[in-house]
Formats: C-alpha cells, sequence, structure tokens
C-alpha cells in the first residue's frame, strides 16, 4: 500500500516521464534532420536507419562552396524583421480600438478577417503574381514584406487583441483623467503593460515570416530570395540529395532556432498571458 | 557641405547606372542535379570570355519549377532567361509560341553533330526550340559478382522474362539482395515512364490511331501482370514508393541484383564515394520482349528561352555555349572526360569517353535507337516513347499511375487497375475533344 506521498511522488514521476517522451517526438524531426546532415549521401539512405556513424561535414562545405548562404539568410532576415514590424504597426491600433471601443460589428469584423486566412494560397497566385509583374515588384524583397504582412495580419491581429482584452479599461481610463493623448495612453501605458504579449506575438510573425515558403518560391528568382528558395534547390530529381538537404535545413533554421532560445522566457510569458483569468 | 553630399550622392547614383547598364544580367532557372551544379561551377568560364554578361542562377525542385515557368510564361512575367526543359516541355511549349525558335546559332556549334532522336524530341513541327544540355535512355544496371555467384550471364540483349528468370535465382531477401528493381511512385515521370517502357516491350500502346485507349487490349494486360507479379515476388519491400533516388539508394548499397533505370545512373553506380558496388556493376540495354521498339525511352534536359526574355542575344550565346562541344572539352578538362554531359552529341562519344565511362556504349547505342515518332511496333498518332507529348499527358499519366501503384500494393488486381485506367484516360480524352 502506497502513502499519500509516495502516490504523489509517483504520480509526478508518471507525468514527468511522459513529457519527457512527448517532448522527445516532438523534438525527434530536428535530431533527425542535424544527424542527417552529418551522414554521408549513401548512409543517408541507408535502410534500416543508421544511428551509430562516422560523422562528416563534408555537406556544410558543399553548400558553404555552392551557395552564398549569407545573402539568402540576409534576405531571410530583412523580409522577417520588415514585416513584423510592419504587420505590429497595423495590428496594435486596429486592436487598440477593438479592444477598448468594441461595437456590435467588432466580433463579427475579427472573424471576417480570420476568413481570408482560409483561401488557399495558389488560388490568388496568378493575380497576385501579375499585380507583382505591373509594379515590379518580381524578386524583390519588397513583395515579400507586403505579402507577409497581410497574410500575417489577421492573426496578429487577434493575438494582440486577445492580450489588450486583459487589460483593464481603468487603467486607460485613469491615464486620460490625468490628461493623456491618445498616442501617449497607448504608448506609455498599453504598450508597456502588454510587453510580454506583444514581444511574443512578434516571434511568431517572425517565425511565420522566416518559415513561408510558397510565396517565397513563386515571387523571388535570385535577389530576393530567403533561405527557404535554398533549401529548395538542394532537392534533386536525379541524384542522392537527403544529407545535403538536411544540412541546408538545419542552417536555414539555425538563426530563428537561437533567436527562440534567447526569447524563451518572454515567449512563455506571453503565451501564458492571459491564460488564467 | 550639403552641396558636396548631393553632389556625392548624384556622383554614385551616376556610377550605379553606369555598371547596370554595362553587364546584361541572365537569370537561368535550373534543376539540382550534378550536370547543372557542374555547369554553374563552370560557367565563371563564360563570364570571363563574355564580361558584358553576367549569370544569375535559381535553382528549384524539378516540380516546383515546372509550376513556376508555367506561370511566369503564361502571364509573360519576364522572370527568366534561360530555362531548363524536359523534352515534353520543349515541344508543347514550342508549339504554342512561348519559346524562342533556336535558329541562327554560332557557326561552331555544329547542330549536326547532335543526336536526330534529341533534336528531334525537342523540336515541334521541324523547329528547334531547345538546346539540349544531355540526354539519357534506360538501360538495365545489374551485379556482375551475384551473376557469377549464381552461375548466370546476362545476354546483351535481355527480354523481361529473362530477367524474371534471372531475379528468382538471385533474390535473396534473407541475405537483403532483391532479384528486381524497379519504379513503383506514383507519377507520369515515375513509375509510368518504366511500365510504359516495359509496355512498348510487349507490344502495347497508349493509344490507337483515334485517340482511343488501349488498357484493356491483352498486350497492356500482359505487361501489367509481369511487373505486378514480378515485383510483388521478387522487389524490394516497400516498392510501391521507390523512384529513381530510392533505387538508386538500394541498388549502391548492394540490395539490388538487377535494376532498370535512366543511363544517368551510370555515373552514380560506379562513383566509389557513394557505391558499394561500383566495381562490380554490368551494364546492358533495357529488356525487349515482342518487340525492341519503345523498350529504352529517350529523355533531355535542355536549356530554352521563354519569348518574355529581354535578353534573348545573350540567352542564346549563353545556351549555345554549355551546350557546345567547347563546353564539353571544357568538363574533360577540369573534371574528367567521364563527366562530359552525356547522350547529346556523336563527338562527345571519342574513345577517351567510352574506356572512362563504361556504360557508355550502351548508351550510345541505346540513343541512336530511340524513335520518339515511333514507339510502339502498332502505328501511334502521338510522339513520345515514355510519355505521351500532348498537354493532357501530365494529368492523365499521373492518375494511371496511381491506379497501377495500387495494383503493386495489392490494393486491386491488375485487370480492375487496367479497367479503371481505360475508364479515366477514355473520358479524359473525350473531354479535352480528341481525336483531334
Amino acid at each position: 500500500m502506497l502513502t499519500l506521498k509516495q502516490s504523489r511522488r509517483l504520480q509526478s514521476l508518471i507525468i514527468g516521464a511522459l513529457a519527457w517522451a512527448i517532448a522527445a517526438v516532438i523534438f525527434f524531426p530536428i535530431f533527425w534532420m542535424v544527424l542527417t546532415s552529418l551522414k554521408t549521401e549513401i548512409d543517408a539512405f541507408a535502410t534500416p536507419p543508421q544511428f551509430i556513424f562516422t560523422p562528416t561535414l563534408e555537406n556544410y562545405l558543399h553548400i558553404n562552396e555552392r551557395s552564398d548562404y549569407f545573402a539568402f539568410a540576409w534576405n531571410s532576415v530583412l523580409i522577417s524583421v520588415s514585416a513584423t514590424l510592419l504587420c505590429m504597426c497595423l495590428a496594435v491600433p486596429a486592436a487598440y480600438s477593438m479592444a477598448f471601443f468594441e461595437t456590435r460589428h467588432t466580433k463579427r469584423t475579427l472573424l471576417w478577417m480570420l476568413s481570408t486566412k482560409m483561401l488557399p494560397p495558389v488560388g490568388v497566385l496568378v493575380p497576385i503574381y501579375l499585380l507583382a509583374k505591373q509594379f515590379g515588384l518580381l524578386d524583390s524583397r519588397l513583395a515579400l514584406i507586403i505579402i507577409y504582412t497581410l497574410i500575417n495580419l489577421p492573426i496578429i491581429v487577434w493575438m494582440v487583441y486577445t492580450y489588450f482584452k486583459d487589460i483593464p479599461v481603468d487603467i486607460l481610463e485613469a491615464a486620460r483623467l490625468d490628461g493623456a493623448t491618445t498616442w501617449q495612453e497607448i504608448v506609455r501605458v498599453l504598450l508597456p503593460i502588454a510587453r510580454g504579449g506583444l514581444a511574443s506575438t512578434m516571434l511568431l510573425s517572425l517565425i511565420l515570416c522566416w518559415n513561408e515558403a510558397f510565396w517565397s518560391l513563386n515571387l523571388t528568382s535570385s535577389a530576393a530570395a530567403p533561405l527557404t528558395a535554398l533549401v529548395a534547390s538542394y532537392s534533386s530529381p536525379e541524384g542522392l540529395f537527403w544529407a545535403k538537404l538536411s544540412a541546408v535545413s538545419t542552417l536555414a533554421c539555425a538563426p530563428i532556432l537561437i533567436f527562440g532560445w534567447i526569447s524563451q522566457k518572454q515567449l512563455v510569458r506571453g503565451l501564458s498571458f492571459g491564460a488564467v483569468k | 557641405m550639403n552641396n558636396s553630399i548631393k553632389a556625392l550622392v548624384a556622383a554614385s547614383c551616376l556610377s550605379l547606372t553606369v555598371v547596370a547598364q554595362g553587364a546584361e544580367t541572365l537569370t537561368i532557372a535550373t534543376v539540382n542535379n550534378s550536370d547543372m551544379i557542374r555547369m554553374q561551377r563552370l560557367a565563371k568560364t563564360f563570364e570571363e570570355q563574355n564580361p558584358d554578361i553576367r549569370l544569375k542562377w535559381v535553382v528549384l525542385e524539378e516540380n516546383v519549377l515546372r509550376q513556376r515557368l508555367t506561370t511566369d510564361i503564361a502571364t509573360q512575367g519576364g522572370q527568366f532567361d534561360v530555362l531548363t526543359i524536359g523534352m515534353y516541355e520543349a515541344a508543347l511549349w514550342g508549339e504554342k509560341g512561348w519559346l524562342e525558335p533556336m535558329t541562327e546559332l554560332p557557326a561552331d556549334y555544329d547542330l549536326d553533330d547532335v543526336f536526330p532522336s534529341v533534336r528531334e524530341g525537342l523540336s515541334a513541327k521541324g523547329t528547334l526550340y531547345a538546346l539540349p544540355f544531355y540526354a539519357e535512355a534506360s538501360i538495365t544496371y545489374y551485379r556482375k559478382d551475384l551473376f557469377e555467384q549464381a552461375g548466370l550471364e546476362m545476354p546483351e540483349q535481355p527480354t523481361w522474362e529473362q530477367m524474371a528468370e534471372f531475379a528468382d535465382k538471385l533474390h535473396q531477401p534473407d541475405k537483403g539482395v532483391y532479384g528486381l528493381c524497379l519504379r513503383g511512385k506514383a507519377g507520369w515521370g515515375e513509375n509510368m515512364a518504366l511500365i510504359t517502357t516495359l509496355a512498348n516491350a510487349y507490344g502495347a500502346r497508349w493509344f490507337d490511331e483515334q485517340w482511343q485507349p488501349e488498357f484493356t487490349g491483352s498486350e497492356w494486360k500482359n505487361a501489367l501482370n509481369f511487373y505486378v507479379d514480378n515485383m510483388k515476388k521478387y522487389g524490394p519491400p516497400g516498392a510501391s514508393s521507390n523512384g529513381f533516388n530510392e533505387n538508386l539508394a538500394l541498388f549502391n548499397s548492394g540490395k539490388c541484383a538487377q535494376w532498370v533505370d535512366a543511363s544517368v545512373a551510370g555515373s552514380f553506380v560506379t562513383d566509389t564515394s557513394q557505391s558499394k558496388v561500383a566495381d562490380s556493376v554490368g551494364f546492358t540495354f533495357a529488356p525487349t520482349q515482342v518487340t525492341d521498339k519503345g523498350a529504352s525511352w529517350l529523355y533531355s534536359w535542355a536549356l530554352a528561352i521563354p519569348t518574355s526574355s529581354k535578353s534573348k542575344d545573350a540567352a542564346k550565346t549563353f545556351s549555345a555555349w554549355a551546350t557546345s562541344k567547347a563546353y564539353a572539352e571544357l568538363v574533360a578538362e577540369k573534371d574528367g572526360v567521364a563527366n562530359v554531359p552525356p547522350g547529346t552529341r556523336a563527338s562527345t562519344y571519342s574513345d577517351a569517353y567510352m574506356q572512362a565511362a563504361p556504360f557508355a556504349k550502351v548508351t550510345l547505342d541505346s540513343l541512336k535507337k530511340a524513335d520518339p515518332a515511333n514507339p510502339s511496333a502498332k502505328p501511334v498518332p502521338y510522339v513520345g516513347i515514355q510519355l505521351v507529348t500532348i498537354p493532357e499527358f501530365q494529368a492523365i499519366g499521373t492518375s494511371v499511375g496511381k491506379l497501377f501503384a495500387a495494383a503493386l500494393t495489392g490494393q486491386m488486381q491488375p485487370e480492375q487497375a487496367l479497367q479503371a485506367a481505360q475508364q479515366s484516360t477514355a473520358r479524359e480524352m473525350k473531354r479535352a475533344g480528341y481525336p483531334k
């Protein structure tokens, strides 16, 4: 017979083991990608898959020789950061008005905004391609910045809206009584309070922009091509390519992974912000 | 102070325009395979010889490339100046007026040196629309060591039935060796390429002279039954998900006794850095059965210029350079003669090349025999050996490929698959308005 203390300990042990197991399953694809990137092509294709092999860095050397990684990475950084900032500039005022000056149309507007996410992107490929051509924006970073801003806007407005909803209106009213203008109210009071939530929203937007592959593959060719285009260029119709593809994928997700790691504290705080009411 | 800044800005703007005007930039869309990557590396020589032309490369996955090129050409986007396309696209897009005709080539290009079958495959109504970079046939790869151990001898021209007999004797799944590896992954360019050549060898054809599909005929039935039976008996596990790369990996790791696929694999299976069986690979012709017509396929990756390109002359200069004899000599000099892009020019097949590449003779003879206009024992209304050069074929070929893959996994009987293929193809062809 277990005592209460023992049974609690057992319970937490099981939950802990389960959490680790789930984490391992979720992490496995990334682990496997990194592992494959250190194999030779023939080892990468081996059946059954090999866990023990002689590691090699030749895939990374090959990528370094063949492509200008930093040019692609620079495009990714520039496009993701600009799109995220632009998106936040539009989302914060929109969410502010919806959260604090709610009308009877607000809920419907929110839902309607989200509905644009329900259209498959390929459905508008030709019109957008033609527009980009018309404005001379094919293979330009600006085209991707505009498109990423617009496709992420609904989800970002939603997130910012939910964070703002958790802030008591009284605080803003107090500021207004003290004579704050709308601008001061947002910049001095609202944004500092919602800092955690905004940081995690920005991080999510960054990740979404960083990994977006449909528009970046279709609208860029060389000058504005981000890392997703670099990854796609390593798939091959005739010839073994898994190890090189894994190496280039590792290089492509490394910057955002490291950035995510550094801002983990903000992210967790932001995601759990407002979780308990 | 202010004025000097203005002057500086103006001067730098001016110098930028001068630079921009000085060099013409070509954007080249291509796929990732070893010959193309080599071209990208060696193109520095071209830039040195032509200082007024700069090259930019866009490497894409084959299907993404096809989608991008179609979008760009259809909308006249003008994103690309040189396209890497296959025989299927060259003929169809050329006919539609999307590609520049390849006329007025440099005097030393020597178009007559290019194999007639390859040239015709890249032409529509007698006009050449793309310059071949490399071409491939399908050939048979086998393990000489296993054949010797079993006391077998591979004839120069095997039949499919013989291949099955050999497979029976060589199949040792407990030792990790499978008798016969063939493509099984569904797709018009995947399993259907192989199955169509197999069916051609059995005397089958895709359409009769009135564009009626012939899947319910005895030829297709024999061919598909052979394919399904023998792949189930002697194929590797999970054969229905194997395409070129998967079979290449199996063969290179010593798991296939026999494999029929693209001749381009010759350089991979003999490369000691990626093949465990490099020293014991034998090469022979693709199997025949009742006929040798259409038993080996013909495919070529070629360079074409879209009509939307803004630098057509420079694009032609580059395309001609990359497919010239001079380029072949450059590759031979820098990377060795065995790495010269195969299958396009008679002059490539020098004595030195034949010695360096043991698969060269089989490839050369297969390419010479290939005749896309007469792919079957019976007359056909279409052009193409392992494919039918009509715009509808991508969709039709892939849906038939799915049915045949289902027959291979046992979800369907071969007869059912053929019946369904007949129905769906007949419906699609009727909808598309054939016979035209």
